[in-house]
């Protein structure tokens, strides 16, 4: 009954973009206020995308197995919170929740844009409807969640295990607010652009969802990235993976918006390039799509393909490229160029610099991702691309980033001289004594290593400073790019003192390195109602005689069969401990890992601090206007 | 301010869970930077598949019979080809991912260079 | 006019991207191991079912017949479904099947040869899977089939009615 519902619904919220195209454009040319019929119109889409995702959020709670949806990733035993974040785990769901903080967006763009001329608001609206539409038609077409089985079976398939936790329940809702937010920077700019509309007042609009998409994309790759870590059993939290490069490729070129549209709110300058960076956001959200739906590459977090999608979502791509590409180079008019020159020491000069390293870090991760792409089409040979790529091109560059982040913030616009010269160069070299000093104890003989403590301390001291100088400028700023240099230091630190072990162990046995031992104790045996579980426990003893237990588990998840191994982490707020065990094939020892990694928590904390830069601002603005 | 910055150095120099770390192992490095052919998007070292456990068997065989990094990633290539490696080597198939980037940058730099800060009036 | 330029660059850049990804759709994204190569065969030292010295593995494919080198193991169950084809391949004439007993228990492989009958000449041993690597397998069963010390043809996995004739037909 529910998904009958969900099913009507979704059609007459397709029907009503019909109404939506048809009462904007009559309201576009005859009066100056728009429609009322336009906006409700615009409520009642979203309305009817909310009732068809309740209907299946029902569905997945009665376990209703005559939905085919619910059918392939369900089942009765599993608890109910997992039941409700069924509904969005796989293909269709996720697609209709998309399409939910699609029509959820415009409804709120409209409903907060009423100081904005009423031409560019309907513009918008309508640039949006496109994506709207595709949307729809995509998931009625390709992926409807709704279809029916019969005769209708008893039990369904199950949910994957892995998808069975929390961090991994509102990580998609996260992602896709951010993913989907860039929707609206994509009509906004597309809408500004073809009516001439760019301009500060723009900016200052626009710029509140840029941050807000920004946060969300923040928050919902930190998620995905601690669910990695934890889930995934081998201690890492990044793995150049092309799943994880699509959700950074929107992020970085949401980053240098965030930036380059300051020059715009001030100066008035660098409008075309706004507009090719807000095509360019969301073309690359959807490229993401794209890329993960179709299932082109060889992916760890790879949905159930289907070449149709794939071809679906491609088309679409590629219809909204040349869409965008027209308007910019018919439409779009770059009169306002009112800065013919910069001051090479300037506000405006550094956010160029900001500007030009982020593009090229976006480079790496879209050449590193589609790459093998290309050359497979061009000549069938099939290559990977991985960690030390990105590495060896990402960090000789992330040096002068680091050290242009810590003193391009001090500039002023137009023309700047540096200040405090002493005092910069005093920190300088602070923080290259601290870096020699930690690389020469530790042991680590690469200079590569030095240069760049050395310059994410210098930003970090920088920042950690002008929280507490009287002429602090912006404080939402300087929270981000102390965050920045605090990620830096963990995940250097962290890459450099992690240690670990790969062994095997017997019940009773004991593992003894040179700074730990581990004893592996006994098992204990838990059920659940959807899985058994073996939890060991492991007595880690450090070299100062402390003993903490460790209780990592292997869970046999009944439906579906599958045998998941369950990482024990110790966290506090130097190191984290992470232990893991696994089955061997025929053997009475098991397979146990045992990783000590430092300052784990700290790179959770300080993407947390970035994002808070962001909520920063945008509070600010609020409380400004 | 200062209080602050020694409190880090001590705190960097007196933990002892930050005891020198060995130099990475050299196993461990190889098996991450190999593809297990059987799994989506894992590598050797994070898998636990049968072909991943002979693999790590083989990298550790191979080393203790002398073979280098280098001479490893060719014997694997050779009968699996360059699929199985994550670490991308630099020959006629991969000119362009490695130079592509560096030359957008080069381009960048020229670009800003030339339309913001050379034409003075 | 200058706009118009770099809009159809632009234009045509994308619409090669377009066309790349979708060439790019049509292919497999997991590893599919190439078939035509014409390959030395490996050499190593390994242990055999039938006694307990290490051999070198050269010495067993010196002859001058046609050889087919079948990776299997008792746990594995495409590999009872092929059997019967090694059966009858192993009685043509100057033909011989080694098998490589893959991650197997010795009892378990020794029951299943005596419960279905071996058509193996000898059999290597590979209790860690890293005899395997050696001729680039990934897993079982696998089978290559080798004239004068070289791999000339592949199958990954089971063989089938198909590749049974063909086999026939190139050792005759």
């Amino acid at each position: 009954m529910a998904s009958l519902i969900g099913s009507f619904a979704l059609v007459f919220g397709l029907c009503l973009s019909i109404f939506i195209i048809f009462f904007s454009i009559k309201n576009f040319k005859d009066n100056n206020i728009l429609d009322k019929k336009v906006v409700s119109l615009t409520f009642l889409q979203f309305f009817f995308v909310l009732i068809s995702f309740f209907g299946l959020i029902i569905s997945f709670v009665n376990s209703d197995f005559s939905n085919e949806t619910v059918f392939n990733h369900s089942h009765t035993t599993i608890p109910i919170f997992y039941k409700i974040s069924g509904a969005w785990g796989n293909h269709e769901g996720s697609l209709l929740l998309w399409l939910l903080v699609l029509t959820l967006f415009l409804f709120l763009f409209i409903s907060t844009s009423k100081k904005q001329a009423k031409q560019y608001r309907i513009l918008t609206l309508l640039f949006q409807q496109i994506i709207i539409i595709g949307f729809f038609i995509f998931l009625i077409k390709t992926s409807n969640p709704f279809n029916y089985i019969f005769p209708v079976p008893n039990e369904g398939l199950g949910l994957n295990p892995i998808l069975q936790d929390p961090a991994l329940a509102i990580h998609p809702p996260i992602l896709y607010l951010g993913y989907v937010g860039s929707s609206i920077i994509f009509s906004s700019a597309l809408s500004a652009a073809s009516l001439s509309y760019i301009s500060k007042g723009w900016a200052k609009h626009i710029k509140q969802w840029v941050l807000i998409s920004w946060i969300f994309l923040t928050l919902g790759i930190l998620l995905g990235s601690i669910w990695a870590y934890y889930e995934l059993g081998w201690g890492g939290f990044w793995f150049w993976d092309p799943v994880e490069n699509v959700s950074l490729m929107p992020w970085l070129a949401l980053t240098t918006l965030l930036h380059c549209i300051l020059v715009l709110e001030k100066r008035l300058a660098l409008t075309s390039w706004v507009v090719i960076l807000s095509i360019a956001t969301f073309a690359l959200s959807m490229c993401g799509t794209f890329l993960v739906r179709s299932g082109i590459l060889n992916s760890i977090h790879t949905f159930a393909n289907d070449p149709e999608r794939g071809l679906f979502i491609l088309i679409f791509l590629f219809i909204l490229i040349f869409l965008s590409i027209a308007v910019f180079f018919f439409f779009h008019k770059n009169e306002n160029q009112n800065i013919k020159n910069l001051f090479w020491l300037s506000k405006e000069t550094s956010i160029l610099v900001n500007n030009w390293f982020m593009m090229y870090f976006l480079s790496v991760v879209l050449i590193g991702t589609i790459y093998p792409i290309f050359l497979e089409v061009f000549s069938s040979e099939k290559i990977s691309v991985g960690p030390p790529f990105y590495h060896s091109l990402i960090i000789p560059f992330l040096i002068p980033f680091l050290i242009a982040m810590a003193f391009a913030p001090r500039l002023k616009w137009i023309k700047s001289k540096i200040e405090d010269k002493i005092q910069m160069i005093i920190f300088f070299v602070i923080s290259f004594f601290i870096s020699l000093l930690i690389v020469k104890n530790f042991d680590i003989d690469f200079l590569l290593n030095t240069i760049l403590i050395t310059s994410a301390f210098y930003l970090f001291f920088i920042t950690l400073k002008d929280f507490f100088s009287k002429r602090i400028g912006n404080l939402a700023q300087n929270l981000a790019h102390f965050g920045f240099s605090l990620l830096i230091l963990s995940i250097l630190f962290n890459n450099i003192f992690s240690k670990e072990v790969i062994t095997n162990l017997k019940i009773g046995e004991t593992f003894i390195s040179e700074d730990f031992k581990i004893n592996f104790e006994n098992v204990d045996k838990k059920n659940e109602k959807n899985f058994k579980a073996i939890i060991g426990k492991f007595n880690i003893e450090n070299i100062d005689g402390n003993i903490e237990v460790l209780n990592p588990e292997l869970r046999i998840y009944n439906q579906p069969n599958i045998i998941t191994s369950e990482a024990d982490i110790k966290t506090n707020l130097l190191t984290d401990k992470f232990i893991t065990m696994n089955v061997v094939q025929n053997q009475d020892y098991f397979n146990v890992r045992y990783q000590v990694k430092p300052f784990m928590i700290w790179i959770w904390i300080s993407v947390i601090l970035i994002s808070f830069g962001g909520l920063i601002s945008i509070l600010k603005k609020k409380y400004e206007n | 301010m200062k209080v602050l910055k020694y409190i880090i150095i001590v705190l960097m120099i007196l933990n002892p869970n930050l005891s020198i770390a060995q130099s990475e192992n050299l196993q461990n490095k190889i098996t991450k930077n190999l593809r297990c052919l059987i799994c989506q998007g894992q590598s050797v070292y994070d898998s636990d598949s049968q072909f991943a456990n002979s693999l790590k068997v083989l990298v550790e065989q191979k080393l203790s019979d002398g073979l280098s990094e280098k001479q490893i990633y060719n014997y694997l290539k050779d009968r699996y080809g360059e699929w199985i490696l994550y670490d991308t080597e630099f020959n006629k198939n991969t000119y362009f991912l490695w130079l592509l980037p560096i030359l957008m940058f080069i381009i960048g730099g020229a670009i800003i260079f030339k339309l913001f800060i050379l034409k003075k009036n | 006019m200058k706009t118009k330029i770099s809009f159809l660059l632009l234009f045509t850049f994308f619409l090669i991207v377009f066309l790349t990804f979708y060439l790019g759709l049509q292919k497999s994204n997991i590893y599919k191991p190439s078939l035509k190569i014409e390959k030395d065969i490996p050499i190593y030292k390994v242990r055999t079912l039938e006694s307990s010295n290490r051999i070198n593995s050269e010495e067993v494919f010196k002859d001058n017949r046609f050889y087919l080198l079948n990776i299997w193991a008792s746990w594995c169950l495409p590999c009872r479904d092929e059997h019967e084809f090694l059966i009858d391949l192993s009685k043509q004439k100057n033909f011989e099947i080694i098998g490589l007993n893959y991650k197997d228990n010795i009892n378990n492989a020794k029951k299943f040869l005596k419960e279905l009958d071996s058509p193996y000449k000898l059999v290597f041993l590979d209790k860690d899977g890293t005899v395997a690597i050696e001729w680039g397998a990934y897993g079982v069963p696998e089978n290559f089939l080798i004239y004068n010390k070289k791999i000339i043809k592949k199958i990954i996995g089971p063989i089938d009615q198909v590749s049974f004739l063909e086999i026939k037909k190139i050792i005759q």
